[in-house]
């Protein structure tokens, strides 16, 4: 027992943790924007999925991680920009339009890298140097744990700045104020001169770009190739990641943190120990469900959530 | 008749555009839209094979493909007139593709005549009950049922890939399927059903009793939503739960029903897919029937007779995705799922086209805008 113990919880397992957590960290993040100016984001999933395969893509014909990055980012803002056309702009369905979304990145990108690569949907392998780089701060001779644990890719770090920087730009900016205003009362911000389809725009643009930079941190950090349907459902995680954090930006984070954790351990528990894989993955579905019945006491949304609004 | 044009054009242009969009990216892709189309077209409808004999083949897999997108049409739209939007119905029908599998290998024993009506009966109730509980939590905690479903969607598929690999499986079998159901548990093809009228139906065609049942179901919704007590009650609760309350209707239980209906809907998707086809569950069973009900739902207009036209629209997709799959070099059968994608988010910007095309085509704008969702 102790020496399966001790495979499964060991300092390699804090390491895979943050890992598995920052495509979900920056997901949440992005949904938060999105649905804390009153537009739900179903839509994490394609969001994320767009910005996995042009990060891969790109960096296949650029030769540059960096450059990858980039482009996956524009992408997540051309896919936000559909999602708030279609509900900012016309007032769709807020989750329709969502599973529109999701339907065609599950599609599009699939689609393109077999047409790109004549491949049965995914993209060249990138090699060892093409992937975004491990940030060096340990020497891995010196000090192997420290090294395992803080030798990650910049974007696990960017993901905790991003964390920091939305508390503050949340409660301590004018943009913020006005952001959570639009979500929670459009006509009281309306009638104090926000203007609320801009508001809204610019909360879905973000969670666009933040949710297409964890998709490129799959394909070309965490992976090195974009393979089809590759998020697997991490853009419903950390949706309910965002839910469980109750729509605050360390409470969401907190969440990815536990909800990375799970999936580290039935990563490391496959093959050694009896309790069934597919238990330890449900554990962020359930949690989020018991957390919306209040059963862990209140998990209040932006009152305004899911409302177009329009103005008369 | 102006109505009747009017509910017709709209969803028309939606899927026309669609097309559009679509054979657009084909050809940046490098291949030629029409002929990819046309292929699609063909191979989803046509009667004659390549040699210019009559073939079932087309409108026999078409339909085949149709019918769970009937049963899961119904279901969302179901959902919609209650107010409600179930995305939960690629779980409801997992949970009812189990159940009716885990009755044909239970209770192997039992004659057909008791077996069968007993598998059906248990694909229903597995959607009903998962179907249930985010009506359940909604009436009890106020809990959004999109969440729930799309969180019960994953649930599903974990409890029941779970089941499958530790007690169903046969042993060394490489894939994620069960054992098969006992034979008294198969429902009848068609080739059996239009036998007796001297007709040659191919056997191989998958194409089953499920898709009268299917119809038979698109008849029952109709006659429940609009002749009984409780269909207007639900579809009160959809227009406006608050006046439904005011006028005595007891929202709370109609949530709970509808949710339920629509689960045991999709559930009946089982009865296909196991019962009829594959004899067995089977995990990756489904391409996502559940997601694409939501689009027959909405390109159906929530109405009986749409959804069969929608759901014959994407099973042929379906049948045309694979051809265009195997016999061309670059167009992948992911073409279906952009399609899919691009008509839905047409139909969710309806005020994009009433307003846009509407200076052109007037009878596209005094429609009221969509209720329910």
């Amino acid at each position: 027992m102790s020496g399966k113990f001790s495979t499964i919880f060991n300092y390699t397992l804090i390491a895979s943790t943050i890992r598995l957590s920052t495509p979900l960290i920056l997901a949440a993040l992005g949904g938060l924007y999105s649905e804390r100016s009153g537009v739900i984001n179903i839509a994490l999933e394609g969001m994320m999925l767009a910005g996995a395969f042009t990060a891969a893509a790109v960096t296949v014909f650029a030769h540059s991680s960096f450059v990858g990055v980039l482009a996956a980012v524009l992408a997540g803002l051309l896919v936000a920009s559909l999602h708030a056309l279609a509900t900012v702009r016309y007032r769709a369905d807020q989750v329709v339009s969502g599973t529109a979304i999701n339907m065609l990145f599950l599609g599009v990108p699939a689609l393109l890298s077999g047409a790109l690569f004549e491949s049965t949907g995914a993209t060249r392998q990138l090699s060892k140097d093409e992937v975004l780089p491990d940030v060096m701060i340990f020497s891995p001779e010196n000090s192997p744990v420290l090294a395992s644990i803080f030798n990650q890719k910049l974007m696990v770090y960017l993901s905790f700045v991003v964390v920091a920087a939305t508390l503050y730009v949340l409660y301590r900016t004018r943009f913020g104020l006005r952001l959570r205003a639009v979500g929670e009362n459009p006509e009281a911000a309306d009638t104090a001169g926000v203007n609320v389809q801009r508001m809204r725009w610019a909360g879905v643009l973000i969670s666009g770009a933040l949710a297409a930079l964890g998709g490129a941190y799959l394909a070309i950090g965490q992976s090195s190739q974009f393979t089809r349907n590759m998020t697997a459902g991490r853009g419903f995680i950390a949706l309910a990641a965002l839910i469980f954090g109750k729509w605050h930006p360390v409470g969401a984070m907190l969440a990815c943190l536990l909800f990375g954790f799970a999936e580290a351990v039935s990563i490391r528990m496959q093959g050694t120990v009896n309790i069934p894989n597919q238990f330890i993955l449900m554990i962020p579905y359930v949690l989020t469900m018991v957390m919306l019945a209040g059963l862990i006491r209140r998990a209040d949304p932006p009152t305004a959530l899911g409302v177009a609004y329009a103005k008369e | 008749m102006k109505t009747l044009i009017r509910e017709l054009l709209f969803p028309l242009i939606a899927v026309l555009a669609a097309f559009v969009i679509g054979g657009l990216i084909v050809l940046a892709i490098g291949e030629n839209p029409f002929t990819v189309y046309r292929l699609m077209l063909s191979s989803a409808f046509g009667l004659f094979d390549a040699l210019g004999n009559f073939t079932w083949d087309n409108w026999g897999y078409t339909l085949f493909y149709a019918t769970p997108l009937i049963f899961t049409g119904l279901a969302v739209a179901l959902g919609f007139k209650c107010g409600l939007l179930n995305i939960g119905a690629e779980g409801q029908l997992v949970m009812g593709a189990f159940a009716a599998a885990w009755v044909g290998i239970t209770f192997a024993r039992l004659p057909g005549f008791v077996l069968l009506p007993l598998a059906m009966i248990a694909a229903m109730l597995a959607g009903a009950a998962w179907g249930a509980i985010p009506g359940l939590l909604k009436a009890r905690f106020g809990s959004h049922e999109v969440i729930n479903t799309i969180m019960l969607n994953f649930i599903a598929a974990g409890l029941v890939s779970y089941l499958t690999q530790s007690r169903y499986k046969a042993v060394g079998d490489p894939i994620m399927e069960t054992v098969p159901i006992s034979d008294h548990a198969h429902i009848a093809r068609f080739s059996t059903l239009l036998s007796p009228f001297g007709i040659h139906f191919p056997n191989r065609i998958p194409l089953n009793l499920a898709f009268l049942l299917a119809l038979a179901a698109c008849f029952l919704v109709w006659v429940f939503l609009w002749k009984t007590k409780w269909g207007y009650e639900i579809r009160a609760v959809g227009m406006s739960p608050s006046a439904a309350e005011y006028g005595g209707i007891n929202v709370k239980r109609q949530i709970v029903l509808a949710m339920a209906l629509s689960g045991g809907l999709a559930g009946m998707v089982g009865i296909s897919e196991v019962l009829g086809y594959r004899y067995r569950y089977y995990h990756d069973f489904s391409p996502g029937y559940g997601f694409t009900g939501i689009a027959v739902a909405l390109l159906g207009r929530n109405h009986p007779v749409g959804i069969i036209l929608a759901a014959i629209l994407f099973g042929a997709l379906i049948r045309g995705g694979l051809f265009v799959d195997i016999f061309t070099d670059n167009v992948s059968k992911d073409l279906v799922q952009v399609l899919q994608g691009i008509i839905i988010l047409f139909v969710a910007m309806e005020m994009l086209f009433r307003k846009g095309l509407g200076r052109f085509i007037p009878a596209l704008t005094n429609a009221g805008a969509r209720k329910g969702a």
